[in-house]
């Protein structure tokens, strides 16, 4: 049986290191206990992202979780007259988004889980818009080539370009960004920026998880007790059986 | 079966101690899907308190306000009500509001904060009906000694328009009075008084 | 009188008590694969259970469903929690349930009496993937959403009536909230059929009585026990002995189980797969679209096959050999012993083959296809149906070590 188990792990061990390769992504180093990167990213998103993006699917109660207060929720982000419970909606018309942008900009609640990569994505996402004139909006993305979105954060990041390069294929590819035009703020203030963004988004997307993970080490720890008993009864039983 | 050997008082403690634990483990088990159906975060959002316009009620009319999705009443009463409501209360059962059906600051013979404004929950303490406003004297159904007030077409309760319900009809108590607070004199906020949110 | 003689006068309690539990003696020799029965009961029971309460605040609706989920996990109280259950569970239950299959594969216990016993646990696994497929379309993502299309799409390889039935099954000409309403019809119905084929499972079972590691027949050994002078002298009672071994099972499965609910949900986009995190755009496909993973070997078996004289229906037929085959593995395995324990180099060779070859089309199957990667899953479907289409062959002439008369430990 052990052999058997031994046998069938060495046939298998070839699976291993198949793994998925993608974006070049940085890494966003999110820390969901940082409250202060969070009121940050939710002041953001209600100023910069807000206008086209909705989080249809949360309150704006959920941000007391992060120590904002009601009356801080109500005054400082709530730009229309509503109440604590009311759900975190873009003042954009769908029709007539979809006409300025080609689609509907999408809800950002889930984007944190949807992409692979999670945070990293986004953070990176952020970083990475480069001047294309040939693009709508003029701007064009790295990690999301030919975004219909334009770069609401440039006032503040500044101008980037790419430095092309081409492959041995003749193909071009994005090699780095240069920062030609220095935004209002510094390169480490926009880092901190689109992490404090990428904070907020990511809690957004699971709200409960630190929650469930607080749970599950009582829950684990529960369970060792409830193992540790159960084996003793089991051995005392078993005493019987030759 | 033959129980040679065997240590009785183990295994009688180790039975205990695991079905011990498993009780309580089913017991916390159990909390989530109880919780479970609770008002959720959206039924709490939407029976949050409402604010109302109070200021072009005419003496005498009533307005329907949605409170948890309940109807709220609000009516602006005129002197001659509150005349007969302080004077007129044999027929009550509970006049002076001795059953805890409103809050604290509710507790007097006319059932409001200000005497002028009724706010009541429109839902007959029988069994869940909403009464009818019936603020015509003496009309001929209900007799000659009604002076107005609500009546519950379900059952047949009636109340004065303090709430307050008439003796010999099916519903126990008064009709419940929300907590409420006035934002400024033609404001009123239902659901919420300075004790926080219901 | 006691209330138990009440009872037992009108309802045989203490009867079907002794029979299957105090009274049902099973072989002493079981070891870790057999706790995957009761396991797979314990899983089962965990699904109904949530999803009768996911089903309190689900919305079958296309216009509604995902943001219905969305409401339980963040609105409903502790929606997270039951809605993980659930589809960890789903996760679990195919688990549990290829770990139950392949102890039946190893020790030979679908070999005769236990032919139909086999039979009804294989119509089980059928009615399971079933109720994980119908289920899958109910979250209404783009996985959920896409995924549903390929399948569905199957049935219009059928010649001649295939279009007609694939828009039947779906009641549209895509699939649609027609749809995403009778898959959720079954999804709640089929579980209770479940529960009902489990029950019947375990009548089989406790007719035939259990297989072990051995492979030996307790019933055909010599009686009398520490318990009964008549029961098999290799057989314990079931309770206490595995009652009380099952519960340890129990909690150490729930370890487990409970540790991926609460620390990794999604199992990295395995269990919860991130394009579902985007609701369903019928107009647009994801880069890379597949099943969910406790589906990918039969669906790297489909591809796998290419069409030709003008149609594909040769993949979907093969795909539905390669799970019908399994039916009649009680009558391809010849071997004069049951278990692998007493099997020769042939067959112990087959079984690692079989066994590597389906976890390399269960990666196949999540994978986008490339002609090396068709190529390596053509020849793992040729190796998967020479596994069981071979085996009259080489079972019977293979060496075997002999079985001992008395279990061993």
């Amino acid at each position: 049986m052990k052999k058997l188990i031994a046998i069938l792990s060495l046939a298998l061990l070839p699976l291993v290191g198949f793994a998925n390769e993608g974006h070049h992504l940085e890494s966003a180093n999110v820390d969901l206990t940082d409250h202060a990167a969070m009121q940050r990213g939710a002041k953001y998103f209600v100023n910069y992202c807000q206008g086209c993006h909705s989080l249809k699917y949360v309150r704006y109660e959920l941000f007391e979780n992060f120590g904002l207060t009601k009356e801080q929720i109500l005054n400082n982000l709530m730009f229309s007259e509503g109440k604590i419970g009311d759900l975190i909606t873009t003042s954009m018309p769908e029709g007539a988004s979809a006409d300025w942008f080609g689609k509907t900009p999408p809800d950002l609640t889930l984007e944190a889980r949807l992409k692979h990569g999670h945070a990293d994505w986004i953070y990176t996402y952020l970083k990475s818009f480069y001047v294309d004139e040939s693009r709508p909006f003029g701007v064009n993305n790295v990690v999301f080539p030919n975004v219909g979105m334009p770069h609401v954060l440039m006032e503040l990041q500044g101008v980037q370009e790419a430095v092309i390069e081409k492959d041995e294929h003749g193909n071009e590819h994005v090699k780095e960004l240069k920062l030609v035009k220095p935004g209002r703020l510094s390169p480490e203030e926009y880092d901190q920026l689109a992490r404090d963004l990428t904070t907020f988004l990511t809690y957004v997307a699971e709200p409960m998880k630190q929650e469930r993970q607080h749970l599950g080490i009582w829950v684990m720890l529960f369970l060792l007790v409830f193992f540790v008993v159960s084996v003793m009864l089991k051995k005392e039983y078993w005493k019987d059986v030759h | 079966m033959s129980s040679q050997g065997v240590d009785l008082k183990k295994r009688r403690m180790l039975i205990t101690a695991t079905a011990g634990i498993g009780a309580v483990g089913a017991g916390f088990a159990l909390v989530p899907f109880i919780s479970y159906w609770q008002p959720s975060a959206r039924a709490k959002a939407l029976g949050a308190p409402e604010e109302a316009d109070i200021g072009k009620i005419e003496p005498g009319a009533l307005l329907r306000v949605k409170w948890r999705g309940k109807v709220c009443w609000v009516v602006r009463r005129t002197e001659e009500t509150l005349k007969n409501l302080k004077e007129n209360t044999s027929h009550l059962v509970d006049p002076d509001s001795e059953v805890p059906q409103q809050p604290e600051y509710c507790k007097n013979w006319h059932r409001s904060i200000k005497p002028e404004y009724l706010i009541a929950v429109g839902i007959c303490t029988h069994l869940g009906c909403s009464p009818t406003y019936r603020p015509d004297i003496a009309p001929a159904d209900l007799g000659p000694e009604w002076q107005g007030g609500f009546f519950c077409p379900c059952h047949g309760s009636k109340f004065d328009l303090a709430a307050r319900v008439f003796k010999g009809v099916p519903a126990p108590t008064n009709l419940v009075i929300p907590p409420h607070k006035y934002l400024s004199d033609t404001r009123v906020l239902i659901g919420a008084d300075d004790g926080g949110a219901a | 009188m006691s209330l138990m003689t009440w009872i037992d006068e009108r309802f045989p309690a203490t009867k079907v008590w002794n029979e299957h539990l105090a009274q049902y003696y099973a072989p002493k020799n079981f070891n870790f694969w057999y706790f995957f029965g009761s396991l797979a009961m314990l899983v089962l029971v965990n699904q109904i259970v949530t999803g009768i309460w996911l089903a309190m605040s689900y919305k079958p609706d296309a216009t509604l469903a995902f943001a219905s989920v969305e409401y339980i996990m963040r609105d409903v109280n502790w929606g997270w929690l039951i809605r993980y259950l659930h589809s960890t569970g789903a996760s679990a239950f195919f688990i549990v349930i290829y770990l139950h299959m392949f102890r039946g594969l190893m020790y030979g216990s679908y070999r005769k009496p236990r032919e139909l016993l086999w039979i009804i646990g294989m119509i089980i696994y059928v009615a399971m993937m079933a109720t994980a497929f119908f289920g899958y379309l109910l979250p209404w993502g783009q996985m959920s959403y896409w995924g549903a299309q390929v399948i569905v799409n199957l049935f219009s390889a059928i010649p001649v009536i295939g279009d007609d039935l694939s828009v039947w099954i779906r009641g549209d000409y895509v699939i649609s909230d027609a749809t995403l309403n009778r898959f959720f019809a079954f999804h709640f119905l089929l579980p209770f059929i479940l529960a009902a084929l489990v029950f019947i499972h375990i009548v089989a079972l406790h007719k035939v009585g259990s297989n072990n590691p051995d492979g030996i027949e307790i019933k055909k050994g010599p009686k009398g026990n520490r318990w009964s002078d008549t029961a098999p002298a290799d057989g314990i009672p079931f309770h206490p002995y595995y009652s009380v071994k099952d519960i340890a099972g129990v909690v150490g499965f729930l370890i487990i189980f409970l540790g991926i609910v609460f620390f990794l949900p999604d199992m990295g986009g395995y269990f919860l797969e991130a394009p579902n995190f985007e609701p369903a755009n019928p107009l647009k496909t994801p880069e890379h679209i597949a099943p969910v993973w406790y589906f990918t070997p039969f669906y790297a078996m489909l591809r796998a096959v290419p069409s030709f004289a003008g149609t594909q229906v040769w993949g979907v037929l093969v795909m539905g050999a390669s799970i019908v085959v399994l039916f009649f593995l009680p009558w391809l395995d010849r071997s004069p012993v049951k278990s692998i324990r007493y099997k020769g180099p042939i067959s112990k060779a087959m079984i690692v083959m079989f066994v590597v070859v389906f976890v390399i089309l269960g990666y196949l199957g999540m994978q986008p296809s490339t002609p090396g990667r068709t190529l390596l899953a053509q020849v793992c479907t040729i190796l998967y149906f020479l596994f069981f289409l071979g085996m009259p062959i080489y079972s019977k002439i293979d060496k075997t070590k002999p079985v001992p008369e008395r279990v061993t430990k």
